[in-house]
């Protein structure tokens, strides 16, 4: 492991992804990969040209790999989002249930539009593809968290108690 | 902080149970059914602890679940005991079981009531696998955004390692089993199975060419065999049988011919009361629908997309006259998929479904193949013209034409699941299209 990679990623985060190597072969580190653009955009708020360069690293692939899973999958950032990312689902079942209130609402309260940051740089509101908790439609993710069967009242009680 | 605030708020884990069978979900009145303890109580690892005791090999496992008759859950449906015969079992090399949690297909929710209510279930599940497959090593992709359920498999993995329920030598048997949770980062793709093993050697989630199937050249070239989280999570109620050991006749009888057991269906959209219902194959649509509270403000059912947004559409006399398995539904023009029954009332917009629904393919093809990467943003620009009224009758011949070049022209399935929608909507909804275009037609003279 290089120094750089010990100075940009804490010890702790160093040691999460010590712990998602050892779920694989010894030979094949690369399946940590996709674990280590996590905890790395985890730490930092999202993945920069540096930070993927030092997972490559970390990993011992060539940086184009890193690169290229980190373009691939969706729920990599490589620019800087807000502390919260509001993602919303509009697909078929959350449609049926309303989910253009639910938009409307947010991008009114929030003044920004899809794929936006608000200037405090709380908030960035997302659309996504379904989430797979149809049963509660309209959802919404922030963060590590599901917010299901929201009205307007609801959303607002939830933009109120984040930070 | 701001968690503890929100507490109350975040989505219930009991949500979105609404009835159980006691096979992949819980009973609906347990307080703590994801603890080892609570899945002890109701039987669970007695299938574990008579296997690895001696009471059934390998080969009669496979047997039973060929009697049993249950189909892959995750929507093709292939026959699991078949699936598990094809795993050369005795060679020395290294083999793998998966399983795909990557759950994505649109209406579909099940796979996360499963781990996060029912964890240690799939752990069983997977850990008889490995046994079956002479696999010593398990890996369980879950979608990146299901933080809860991977905390909760993490929880039972962990729980089960402390008991001797997973690592070496299980229960003083001489089997060695390790279950990882592998946790994806956001493409529909990866639920495709070549795809979910690029994806798990840490590469993009691009499908690979069949053959060499995953049971021959699977995860890191070795053999590894493949099912779904409701599959898996199915097996130890399948050996125990209610009672009856290791027989597999309970569960096939549970279900009707060519669909065993039974099976989770979401129920979701314009309903009363939206849900995941594990009931009986073979239930009648119109069972299911009273069970989910019937179409919501009293208003009259219009189509139902039975198994998720890759099968067919299917016009309301057509799935009132359906069962819930898979040659009723068949027969009745659509698939079971997954289980995942989108119910649409009399004041839907045909034409604003299939965009949205033709938008999700084209969002997530993954490029690979040319008729899925172009055609899928073929079907959504001409569908959206059209929803737009900028659509002409050409438009129509277009997407079909577009849709019937796209269908098995692809390494996987998707460019299959962007086709049929299209086809089938416009098979039953033509006027409805027809109609935006004539619409505006008029307009404009």
């Amino acid at each position: 492991m290089s120094e750089q990679a010990q100075f940009r990623l804490s010890k702790a985060a160093l040691d999460e992804i010590q712990g998602e190597l050892a779920k694989y072969p010894s030979d094949r580190r690369q399946s940590a990969l996709m674990a280590t653009l996590r905890i790395a955009q985890d730490e930092h708020g999202w993945l920069s040209p540096e930070l993927i360069a030092e997972v490559a690293g970390i990993i011992g692939v060539p940086v184009v790999r890193a690169y290229e899973v980190a373009t691939f999958y969706s729920m990599y950032d490589l620019e800087p989002v807000g502390r919260h990312k509001i993602e919303v689902c509009t697909n078929v079942s959350c449609m049926l249930r309303g989910c253009d209130q639910v938009v409307g609402h947010l991008k009114q309260r929030l003044g920004i539009d899809f794929n936006q940051t608000t200037e405090d740089g709380k908030f960035t509101l997302r659309e996504v593809e379904c989430l797979a908790a149809c049963a509660g439609a309209p959802m919404m993710a922030i963060g590590h968290d599901y917010y299901e069967n929201l009205n307007e009242e609801k959303i607002d009680l939830i933009l109120e108690g984040l930070e | 902080m701001s968690i503890q605030k929100n507490r109350e708020l975040i989505a219930d884990r009991f949500g979105s149970l609404k009835h159980s069978s006691g096979v992949c979900l819980p009973a609906l009145d347990q307080k703590e059914p994801w603890t080892l303890e609570a899945y002890r109580k109701n039987g669970g690892y007695q299938a574990l602890e008579k296997v690895l005791g001696g009471e059934l090999d390998p080969a009669g496992i496979i047997e039973v679940l060929k009697i049993s008759n249950i189909r892959g859950r995750g929507g093709a449906g292939f026959p699991v005991g078949v699936k598990w015969s094809f795993m050369p079992r005795q060679s020395d090399d290294q083999k793998y079981v998966v399983c795909n949690s990557d759950e994505g297909e649109p209406g579909t929710c099940k796979d996360r009531d499963i781990m996060r209510l029912n964890p240690h279930a799939l752990v069983e599940g997977m850990t008889l696998g490995g046994y079956v497959m002479g696999a010593s090593v398990g890996y369980n992709y879950i979608r990146g955004e299901f933080h809860e359920p991977y905390s909760a498999m993490e929880q039972a993995v962990k729980e089960a390692r402390e008991t001797g329920l997973l690592g070496k030598n299980i229960l003083g048997s001489g089997f060695d089993f390790e279950l990882h949770n592998h946790l994806g980062s956001g493409a529909y793709i990866c639920g495709e199975e070549t795809a979910l093993l690029n994806s798990l050697e840490g590469r993009k989630g691009e499908p690979r060419f069949k053959p060499p199937f995953p049971a021959v050249f699977g995860l890191y070239g070795k053999p590894t065999t493949i099912n779904n989280t409701e599959s898996f999570a199915s097996v130890p109620t399948i050996l125990r049988g209610n009672g009856k050991w290791m027989d597999g006749q309970w569960f096939r009888g549970l279900g009707v011919e060519n669909s065993g057991g039974v099976k989770i269906f979401s129920v979701t959209g314009h309903v009363n009361k939206p849900g995941n219902y594990e009931v009986k194959m073979g239930t009648p649509f119109r069972e299911l629908l009273q069970m989910a509270g019937g179409v919501w403000k009293n208003r009259e059912l219009k189509a139902v997309i039975p198994g998720g947004s890759s099968v067919p559409v299917m016009p309301a006399e057509a799935v009132l006259a359906s069962n819930m398995d898979y040659t009723s539904l068949q027969e009745n023009g659509s698939a079971l998929g997954a289980g995942s029954v989108i119910i649409m009332d009399e004041t839907t917009d045909m034409v604003n479904v299939l965009e949205r629904i033709s938008k999700f393919y084209y969002e997530e093809s993954c490029g690979q193949c040319t008729p899925c990467r172009e055609g899928t943003g073929w079907l959504y620009r001409i569908i959206r013209r059209i929803n737009r009224g900028r659509g002409t009758f050409e438009d129509l011949d277009t997407l079909l034409d577009v849709a019937n070049r796209i269908e098995g022209r692809t390494i996987c399935a998707l460019g299959d699941a962007a086709a049929w929608p299209v086809q089938s909507f416009l098979k039953h909804f033509r006027h409805e299209f027809e109609a935006k275009i004539e619409s505006i037609q008029s307009d404009a003279a």
